[in-house]
């Protein structure tokens, strides 16, 4: 067992993944989360003890590959049903705020 | 190299990424209709729109179509897992696009442009498009938009994105590379390759470095490229403002840049604190993917030739002596698909030189009606006029009859639109009657003066309103000295 890696990852790095995912964490909350993702990449660095050479990365914990579908249209949804579950609509589209409005 | 040669002392690097989105029925992981110019927002679902829930499942035409591209590029065909590309924008409702990332299915390829150095391709990858935006207010570009406007039919419709390596170095390559490749994914039946519809669309990387220089400069990447000149054209602006700014003590920033096709320059898109990172993933919902030696060997079996081999064998058809100077004309006809219509002409024993120029001229005027025209009434056609039953004029509004849906032979639809050698003594009456009307420009003519030629054919197929042939009326003038 590996122990505890302090700086596993630093304030910083949950700012900006924060800001990414367009969270807006709190002083006590941005404490919080470095402390509960540092603990899991702690966790997850014991893998990085084990000798490894020669084992494929697992892709996907189901033994398949090729899971494939026929291309044969199947009926959309109803235009209506959908528009209206949009906070916005204009001209049967989905209207949304102004795109990089930020550096306008 | 020729077209870089104004860039005095420094050389362009140029990679190119395509994207081109697949001719399948349906979007890539759903089974909504793969569809341009549809209603907006009639063909989504829960899983293309996102909902909550939804699973993907992989189109096994798109994968086929992919596997036909890696044959075609002589790019190896390999395993290959789907990524998840995070990012927040409103053309993907799920806030990421599924892609491919660190194994895609196709790569280490290849790509010859007909006249130019060969090209590696770096890798190929399946991925889904996005939703089209629409900007509105401001200036109806994504700066000073007031809103935009959101359709999902685009967003989940297959895309293949083949990426070059840095080997090519003037605009002209560049426009070769891309037109050979068009040619190819049309060729195999991956694209309908319409650049302005947006289904073939292309981002070029552009840096410049020092002639023989070693490490490659900054690049920038290009977008907006809609058609074979606005690539060509952004390419070489590209090039000369960096070399500019460099030899005033500048530095080129990495970003990506927007090509303005009406001023004719490049405009950086965003700004450098946006710089992206996508957070890529393998996506928990699709398993990998691995065609396998024995679905790669039956579309290499099963594939179309190629544009190469095809405008091998028209030469060939062509014959040696006169391939060369019609080389042009046979690459057109092959691009156009109409390489069956001239090959069986030649083969019926019509000059070739008139059978290509007549396909890559006459007939690329309507390609699609065109590659639908039975050989036989081509062929009839050509026949025509290559026994002089049929002037050259006459034998283009005939052509242009039967692409326009004209049904009927040749010889019938001529006949219709009063076509056909002129009985001699017609035209024997008409050249008498122009000679008698125009005394002065006839004794010119006469005495050697041919200049005037012109104008007497000129008056001979006016009376005649245009029935008569160029060459008949040339010579009888002649005969009549």
């Amino acid at each position: 067992m590996i122990g505890p890696v302090p700086d596993a990852i630093s304030r910083d790095d949950v700012i900006h993944v924060a800001r990414l995912a367009r969270l807006s964490l709190t002083d006590q909350e941005v404490d919080r989360f470095t402390r509960h993702l540092g603990d899991i990449l702690t966790h997850a660095s014991d893998v990085a003890s084990l000798d490894l050479a020669g084992v494929t990365p697992t892709a996907h914990p189901l033994p398949l590959v090729n899971v494939l579908r026929p291309d044969v249209v199947v009926p959309s949804l109803d235009r209506q049903e959908v528009l209206a579950a949009a906070p916005a609509v204009e001209d049967e589209r989905f209207m949304v705020p102004r795109i990089l409005g930020e550096q306008a | 190299m020729a077209d870089s040669g104004m860039l005095s002392g420094w050389e362009m690097v140029v990679g190119l990424e395509v994207h081109t989105e697949l001719l399948t029925a349906t979007k890539l992981f759903c089974g909504c209709a793969n569809e341009f110019g549809a209603e907006p927002n009639t063909n989504v679902c829960p899983v293309c729109l996102g909902l909550p829930g939804s699973l993907p499942v992989l189109n096994q035409a798109a994968v086929d179509l992919a596997v036909r591209i890696g044959v075609a590029l002589h790019a190896s065909v390999g395993p290959s897992l789907f990524h998840r590309k995070n990012y927040f924008y409103p053309d993907m409702p799920k806030d990421y696009q599924i892609s491919q990332y660190d194994e895609p299915i196709c790569s280490n390829g290849w790509l010859e442009p007909p006249g130019h150095p060969r090209v590696g391709i770096v890798r190929a990858h399946l991925e889904e498009d996005t939703g089209k935006t629409s900007h509105m207010g401001g200036d109806g570009r994504i700066h000073g938009a007031e809103r935009s406007l959101v359709d999902y039919n685009r967003a989940g419709v297959p895309l293949v994105e083949i990426v070059s390596a840095p080997d090519i170095w003037s605009s002209g390559q560049a426009r070769a590379y891309v037109s050979e490749l068009r040619a190819i994914l049309i060729a195999i039946g991956a694209s309908d390759g319409r650049m302005e519809e947006g289904s073939l669309r292309v981002d070029a990387n552009v840096s410049v470095m020092r002639k023989g220089a070693t490490s490659l400069g900054t690049r920038c990447e290009i977008k907006n490229l809609n058609s074979l000149r606005s690539l060509g054209r952004a390419i070489d602006y590209e090039a000369r403002r960096q070399v500019d700014l460099l030899n005033s003590g500048g530095v080129v920033e990495q970003e990506t840049r927007h090509w303005n096709e009406s001023t004719g320059r490049t405009a950086s898109m965003r700004s450098k604190e946006e710089a992206f990172d996508y957070r890529y993933f393998p996506d928990p919902d699709l398993v990998p993917l691995d065609p396998g030696e024995d679905w790669v060997d039956r579309v290499r079996l099963n594939m179309a030739p190629l544009p190469a081999d095809r405008r091998a064998a028209l030469e060939a058809a062509v014959g040696e002596d006169a391939s060369s100077a019609i080389a042009g004309q046979i690459a057109t006809v092959v691009e156009l698909g109409l390489d069956g219509l001239v090959t069986a002409a030649i083969s019926e024993g019509v000059k070739a030189r008139l059978a290509v120029a007549r396909a890559a001229n006459e007939a690329a005027a309507a390609a699609d009606a065109a590659r639908s025209l039975d050989a036989g009434r081509f062929v009839q056609l050509l026949k025509m006029e290559d026994s002089a039953q049929l002037s050259a004029s006459q034998t283009k509004a005939v052509l242009a009859e039967l692409l326009a849906g004209a049904e009927g032979s040749p010889e019938e639809v001529a006949a219709r639109l009063g076509l056909g050698s002129m009985d001699s003594a017609v035209l024997d009456a008409a050249l008498d009657a122009v000679i008698q009307a125009h005394p002065e420009e006839w004794e010119r003519f006469r005495g050697g003066d041919n200049k005037v030629i012109g104008f007497l054919v000129g008056q001979v197929m006016r009376s005649t309103q245009g029935k008569a042939d160029g060459k008949a009326v040339r010579a009888g003038l002649a005969s009549r000295i």
